[in-house]
């Protein structure tokens, strides 16, 4: 018999809920020697820290259950809120246990945060991650495999252990085979959305940001399984694509909210990182090469990176509205996240040459009024309805 | 004549000949088509001012288009024009300020109808949001793109795997398309006499920068700051004029200094100088002037800032050098005060109050400015624990009036400096000072 969804989407919920990271600590206090390396979104090589026997720890903020207090008076009132919830969860100790903190190359207000941690937490090793914006091998390849390889130095020094090619090899064949499954389930939802809710989905890829990530695989096979035996109601809802979530998190409540309105969202940009590799990435070769082939050529497109060609702006989403069969997009933005909305009225524009609608709001993390959100998302479920019936 | 006539005079010629400077640029940029020359737009901070010379190419710089036009008071329409076209309140004010004067048929500061470019060289450094900008302007224009992908210096240093990144990207995409946009073959001689002009010009303004330790100080490093920085962290680094430029602000300031005299404001000359201040972030220029008078009528000078290193931090010792043409333009590019890490900012910060007997910091917090904003409180922290000195903190914004409050920011000011006094008094009150 396999275990039912609820069993799995309750324990994603508590991992979600534990901003005290018990199953991090305990997964480090198990073994000695262990390292748990902590990162924000979007996008760090997890490999290379798994390789190094650490465990990476996705930082995604202190969402809405989490109280600022002393966060705040790091930040002006005009800055997004997931670096100021960052630091709480440092300052209040939750973070203690973690060995080092990437910080990739997002945005300006993560960038300085990079510094603001290495100020404040002078133990921790902590390191901007760079990332190229220049896709030629020979020119971006070559600067970040260089990048790699001083991660691959980080890591060795915390660990006071060599990680090698082997290593990172095998643990590039484990994150393939999560990211199948995570683009399996994704597929599973765009096909049946009834079937697997919007809010489910989240949790259980939240669950991967901070277990280890064969538990993480195992957990996403158990609920394939268990999502397809279910017997769920299929409502009349419209079919959207939610953007502009890559960095600091929408509340759970947000997203079940656009659900509760009549919308089915069948591809979303939240937590890019275990879906950044749009494909394999080889396991034969140089693994760091292959890290950044795989990054220069096939990984998903965001706000944060350049796009060299102008033809091709925005059409990663265009693509990702006709994969999944979705009637419209929704711009859901972090207030004050510059990347997203700075991007958004170039992809709005590619959305409208292709004739696809699509509605935008900014959120925080801590938002709790849903009220008008629901409201609006339900205004655009019905005109998709009225406009497709026309 | 006497003494204060020379000074005078001698104020003048700087002043009219960098005016002379930013008016011959707009003129050529208006008349680019006619004359047949092609147009780069670029921005500030990791300008290749010295690279784009070599194909006689013009440079355009959104950024002091967005100051000009804040300065004159075009901004506020701009910015709303810009919203009302679905760019977002909450986004960086010198963009939409931009993006504003474009769909009013683009003109420019002074009147005139700017040129479309032929080239947007996106030198990608210290700010994220460069990035997104030159997107939207390639959105409007359609035209070629080359981006300058200047890595970050988060561990506070220069790596060689920095330089070579940087000197490839020249080699392989910045230089080919200046060459294919411009028809003209690249001459690394004639980029390394640009660059020796740099390096002169670089000199004597880091002599005057630095005139700021002298008490009183000649110069207001921030107010009078900004406009010191015009030519070289521009169109004109690299040129005669800006040789020319330094040299006459140099011996200008030079007799002020040799004089005892204070800078010169708006008003005339400073009234005594009887505070001395290091300040973070970029002034608000659509109400420059009376921020200015706030400082001067207090007899408070800016003795050191960090927005005039924006465009590089020459006074650290780093010359543009013509022995090692691109590694030097990488280097500069890496340089720049935003691409430097939080504790490398602090660090710097901390020297000139040291070194330039500040006796406190104030931070004006830009609302549009992630890279120069995010972090500021911490930094104010850190500097009053390391100096023992009191630390400010007001909030505007660059070019949206909006957020310049007058009232606000005075208050916040005055009180600032009654603190300052009672620091000086050893923590002792002082009686209120004279109207
Ligand atoms: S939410 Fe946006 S602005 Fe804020 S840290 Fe994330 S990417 Fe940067
Ligand atoms: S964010 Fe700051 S540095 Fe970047 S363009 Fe705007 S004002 Fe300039």
């Amino acid at each position: 018999m396999s275990t039912p969804t609820s069993e799995i989407i309750d324990r994603c919920q508590a991992l979600f809920d534990d901003l005290n990271f018990t199953y991090a600590r305990e997964w480090k206090a198990a073994v000695p020697g262990r390292v748990v390396v902590g990162y924000m979104p979007f996008y760090v090589p997890r490999e290379i820290i798994h390789a190094a026997g650490g465990l990476p720890l996705g930082v995604l903020g202190g969402g809405e259950q989490l109280e600022v207090i002393q966060g705040d008076a790091y930040y002006q009132s005009y800055i997004c809120r997931i670096p100021r919830s960052t630091i709480e969860l440092g300052v209040t100790n939750r973070l203690d246990f973690v060995d080092a903190m990437l910080f990739p190359s997002i945005c300006d207000v993560i960038r300085n945060l990079s510094g603001m941690w290495k100020i404040m937490f002078p133990k921790v090793k902590s390191r901007y991650f760079d990332v190229p914006q220049n896709f030629a091998d020979k020119v971006g390849g070559t600067f970040y495999i260089h990048e790699l390889n001083e991660l691959r130095a980080l890591l060795a020094e915390a660990t006071g252990r060599e990680v090698t090619d082997d290593a990172i090899r095998a643990s590039i064949a484990l994150f393939n085979e999560n990211r199948a499954l995570v683009r399996e389930v994704y597929a599973f939802r765009a096909r049946t959305p009834w079937k697997a809710p919007s809010a489910e989905v989240y949790l259980l890829m939240r669950a991967g940001m901070v277990l280890a990530v064969e538990e993480h695989s195992r957990m996403l096979r158990e609920y394939l399984v268990a999502a397809a035996a279910e017997d769920r109601p299929k409502r009349d809802n419209s079919r959207v694509v939610v953007t502009g979530a890559f960095c600091e998190q929408p509340p759970l409540n947000l997203i079940k909210s656009i659900e509760l309105s009549g919308c089915y969202i069948v591809d979303d940009d939240f937590m890019l990182v275990n879906r950044w590799e749009q494909s394999d990435v080889p396991t034969e070769g140089d693994p760091l090469a292959n890290l950044s082939n795989a990054y220069l050529h096939n990984s998903a497109s965001t706000s944060a990176k350049y796009e060299p060609d102008r033809a091709k702006k925005g059409l990663f989403l265009v693509e990702a509205v006709r994969r999944t069969h979705a009637e419209g997009v929704i711009f859901a933005t972090p207030s004050f996240c510059d990347p997203a909305l700075l991007d958004r009225p170039m992809q709005q524009r590619v959305l409208a040459e292709h004739g696809i609608p699509y509605i935008a709001f900014k959120y925080a993390e801590n938002s709790g009024q849903m009220q008008p959100i629901r409201e609006q998302a339900g205004t655009f479920a019905d005109s998709i309805k009225l406009w497709s019936a026309a | 004549m006497n003494a204060a006539r020379t000074v005078e005079v001698a104020k003048d010629s700087s002043m009219l000949k960098q005016k002379e400077m930013i008016s011959g640029n707009y003129r050529k940029l208006e008349n680019a088509v006619a004359d047949g020359r092609k147009v780069a737009a670029t921005f500030v901070p990791g300008n290749l001012n010295e690279l784009i010379m070599c194909f006689d190419v013009v440079n355009n710089l959104p950024e002091i288009n967005a100051i000009q036009n804040g300065l004159r008071k075009k901004t506020g329409g701009y910015i709303m024009e810009a919203e009302k076209r679905g760019h977002s309140e909450d986004v960086c004010t010198y963009v939409k300020a931009d993006l504003g004067m474009i769909a009013k048929g683009n003109i420019g500061p002074d009147g005139q109808k700017l040129p479309d470019p032929d080239l947007l060289l996106l030198s990608y450094t210290g700010c994220f949001t460069f990035m997104k900008w030159f997107e939207l302007l390639r959105d409007q224009y359609k035209c070629e793109t080359a981006m300058l992908h200047v890595p970050y210096q988060g561990d506070g240093q220069i790596s060689k795997n920095m330089i070579s990144y940087v000197v490839k990207q020249m080699k392989e995409e910045v230089i080919p398309k200046l060459e294919r946009v411009s028809g003209v073959k690249f001459d690394i001689d004639r980029l390394r006499e640009n660059l020796a002009r740099s390096a002169k010009a670089e000199e004597d303004f880091v002599w005057v920068l630095e005139s700021a330790k002298a008490k009183p100080s000649p110069i207001d490093a921030y107010f009078g700051g900004v406009y010191y920085i015009g030519p070289i962290f521009t169109a004109f680094r690299g040129t005669q004029d800006a040789v020319e430029y330094y040299r006459l602000l140099r011996a200008e300031i030079a007799e002020r200094l040799a004089a005892g005299q204070g800078p010169v404001t708006p008003a005339g000359d400073m009234p005594a100088e009887r505070y001395r201040l290091v300040v973070e972030g970029p002034p608000n220029w659509t109400s420059f002037r009376d921020f200015w008078k706030m400082f001067y009528e207090e007899g408070a000078v800016v003795v050191a800032s960090t927005y005039t290193k924006v465009g590089g931090l020459y006074d650290q010792g780093f010359r543009h050098d013509p022995a090692k043409p691109l590694e030097s333009l990488a280097e500069y590019c890496l340089g720049c005060y935003t691409n430097r890490n939080l504790p490398a900012r602090i660090d710097l910060i901390e020297q000139y109050m040291e070194e330039y007997q500040a006796d406190g910091l104030l931070i004006n917090s830009i609302k549009s400015c992630n890279s120069f904003s995010a972090g500021q409180l911490l930094m104010l922290r850190e500097i009053e624990k390391r100096t023992g000195k009191p630390a400010a903190f007001i909030e505007s914004d660059l070019v949206d009036p909006r957020y310049f409050s007058p009232a606000n920011i005075k208050n916040r000011l005055e009180s600032y400096f009654q603190m300052v006094d009672q620091r000086r008094a050893g923590g002792k009150s002082v009686p209120a000072r004279a109207a």
